[in-house]
């Protein structure tokens, strides 16, 4: 496969633009009579309900196709990469957590995973179990999203519906275990930061029961579904040359033919002991996207199954060292989660030791000897790349976050030139960019 | 090729090349820098053709400041390098390698916009997560944070770096 080299477009579109450049369409004015030669330009964005966010596309038009396309990004930015620098270790997690809103855990388990590398720490084994089994949670209710919002999109209203009320019960199943829907900074360095509730198992085996038939109602709903297939079949097409030069990873990738998945490639938090498949087509279109996302929730339901099947075996779920673990032991209470009413009685009550123990940890937690990683994992939507550099203190020293939405977003002129406006939308849709990841 | 393997084949042609962490790093000149990259991309046995990311660090008062960080990774041979270029303070100047990876396009135009680094021939260098008429690039350690007024009896919440910090 040839990398990196100029980026082309699929030969028919890439011929269809440049006839569009060379002909100056000519507008007749019906005041005047006096004929132009025009093209039109819009704004897309920041704030159009098919923006996913707040993504602002600039498109030059010549009746309805597309010419030129130039999407602007940044208007979500918050500063997370900043913001790390000033934080101790671990409140980092409480910051990650908020960039890929729709994938938390992917976040957290990424920079995690950079800290113990610096530290020359490992998780227990059934704290990755733990991170593996939420990952997967994960991936489905953001896969759930997309074929929502993206149904939404293309006019399939009733898939939304759909979507969303499944990702509900994974939700809650986050809430039960995490006391948080979203944002949970439930995965710490160096663990997890508490063990699965008491019924946390049956409420995943339940999901395990219920969810099969319903990716298999989407499908029913889909598959032939005349009006999906004409808005997505051979629209938006990406061959892996150009996914691979402009860095697209994820779904869309493997909806090119190439099958790249970090989680075989580069195994991280176990993933090497799973029974699972990497699902890949070759259309390279929205159509294939959606076959492969559809794919994947069946996958991940494979993994988070097995996951739980390893959960039998109890154990710890964060390091035994006291000078990296976090000491404070949490419960979830009708109030969502809260200190463990044992802990603070030990602390309050009992142990003068445990209490500044408690405070030295609380306030200014582990200090991370020199370096520097690259740690990277396969998020919903491709490579989540966390660069972190330590420079011996209780804070980083520098963050960065190579988000998968940022990158992919780069590719979306050449999928958009020389195809309808309309067709944009479904281009968007199919790329799946979360803006809280893209600008961070 | 395990890291080890990746690192002694690197040195054949890098003078300046660590392994750390199981991460080979690799630091370049900035006048070497696009004969790096094409020689790590089109060398068969290394193939570094997917561009992950580049990123920056800033070390004010250390010579040089800053660092341009390029993670590379084969998809074929599925390994990983980190190319580093180190730059002066008073001219934090790299070519852009827009040109060899045309990922780089918004990865440089970050680069610009948070630490102030210019890619030579880039081609568009706009700031990209900043509004337009922003001033100053906010990752570079020597920018000034700002605190926040309230309104209770006129107080004013100090900037992060100036409460007691761990």
């Amino acid at each position: 496969m040839a990398i990196g080299h100029e980026p082309g477009v699929g030969e028919e579109m890439s011929q269809a633009r440049d006839e569009l450049r060379r002909r100056r369409p000519e507008v007749r004015d019906h005041v005047t009579g006096e004929v132009r030669q025009e093209t039109m330009i819009i704004n897309m964005g920041p704030q159009h309900p098919s923006t996913h966010g707040v993504l602002r596309l600039l498109l030059e038009l010549d009746g309805e196709t597309v010419i030129r396309c130039k999407p602007i990004v940044g208007y979500l930015h918050t500063g997370i990469e900043k913001n790390t620098e000033y934080r101790t270790w671990v409140q980092g997690v409480a910051y990650v957590t908020r960039a890929d809103y729709l994938s938390p855990f992917f976040n957290e388990l990424a920079y995690c995973l950079s800290v113990e590398r610096l530290l020359g720490i490992e998780a227990p084994p059934r704290a990755q179990v733990l991170r593996v089994l939420l990952c997967e949670l994960n991936r489905i209710a953001s896969h759930l999203v997309w074929v929502a919002t993206g149904g939404m999109e293309l006019g399939a209203v009733s898939v939304m519906l759909y979507g969303f009320r499944e990702r509900e019960l994974i939700i809650d199943i986050f809430e039960a275990v995490t006391g948080l829907r979203m944002n949970h900074a439930y995965i710490r360095p160096g663990g997890v930061i508490m063990d699965l509730p008491p019924d946390g198992a049956r409420r995943i085996a339940k999901f395990l029961d219920t969810m099969p038939a319903r990716i298999d109602d989407y499908e029913r709903l889909l598959n032939d579904n005349p009006i999906w297939l004409e808005r997505n079949v051979g629209v938006g097409m990406l061959s892996a040359e150009d996914a691979l030069a402009f860095g697209v990873t994820g779904p869309l990738l493997r909806a090119a033919g190439a099958p790249v998945d970090l989680r075989k490639d580069e195994p991280y938090s176990g993933y090497e002991t799973y029974d699972f498949d990497v699902p890949v087509r070759t259309e390279a279109d929205s159509y294939a996207r959606y076959v492969v996302r559809i794919a994947e929730m069946r996958e991940s339901l494979r993994i988070v199954e097995q996951a739980l099947e390893r959960l039998r075996e109890p154990g710890p779920v964060m390091v035994e060292d006291p000078k990296v673990g976090w000491p404070v032991k949490l419960s979830v209470g009708p109030d969502g989660i809260g200190n463990d009413e044992a802990y603070l009685h030990h602390i309050m009550e009992e142990s003068m030791e445990a209490l500044i123990h408690h405070f030295k940890m609380v306030t200014q937690g582990v200090r991370v000897p020199e370096g520097e990683v690259y740690t990277a994992v396969e998020s919903p939507r491709g490579e989540l790349g966390y660069y972190v550099v330590s420079a011996n203190e209780y804070r980083p020293y520098r963050v960065h976050i190579r988000d998968p939405s940022f990158v992919n977003l780069q590719a979306v002129p050449t999928m958009v030139e020389g195809g309808l406006i309309a067709d944009a939308i479904a281009v968007i849709a199919s790329l799946d960019p979360v803006m809280g990841g893209v600008d961070r | 090729m395990n890291a080890e393997e990746l690192a002694a084949r690197i040195r054949e042609g890098f003078r300046d090349v660590l392994l750390a962490r199981d991460e080979v790093i690799v630091v370049v000149g900035r006048d070497e820098l696009v004969d790096a990259l094409v020689r790590l991309r089109d060398q068969p046995d290394l193939s570094f053709g997917f561009l992950s990311s580049i990123t920056a660090t800033d070390h004010p008062g250390r010579e040089p400041r800053f660092w341009v960080v390029y993670e590379l990774r084969s998809v074929e041979h599925v390994h990983r390098l980190r190319l580093k270029v180190g730059l002066p303070d008073d001219d934090p100047l790299v070519p852009s390698v827009t040109p060899l990876f045309p990922t780089s396009n918004w990865h440089e135009r970050e680069v610009w916009d948070l630490f102030g680094i210019v890619f030579d021939g880039h081609p568009d260098l706009d700031r990209i997560l900043l509004p337009d008429d922003w001033e100053g690039h906010p990752l570079r350690k020597d920018e000034e944070l700002g605190g926040v007024g309230t309104q209770y009896h006129g107080a004013f919440i100090p900037p992060v770096d100036e409460r007691s910090m761990p």
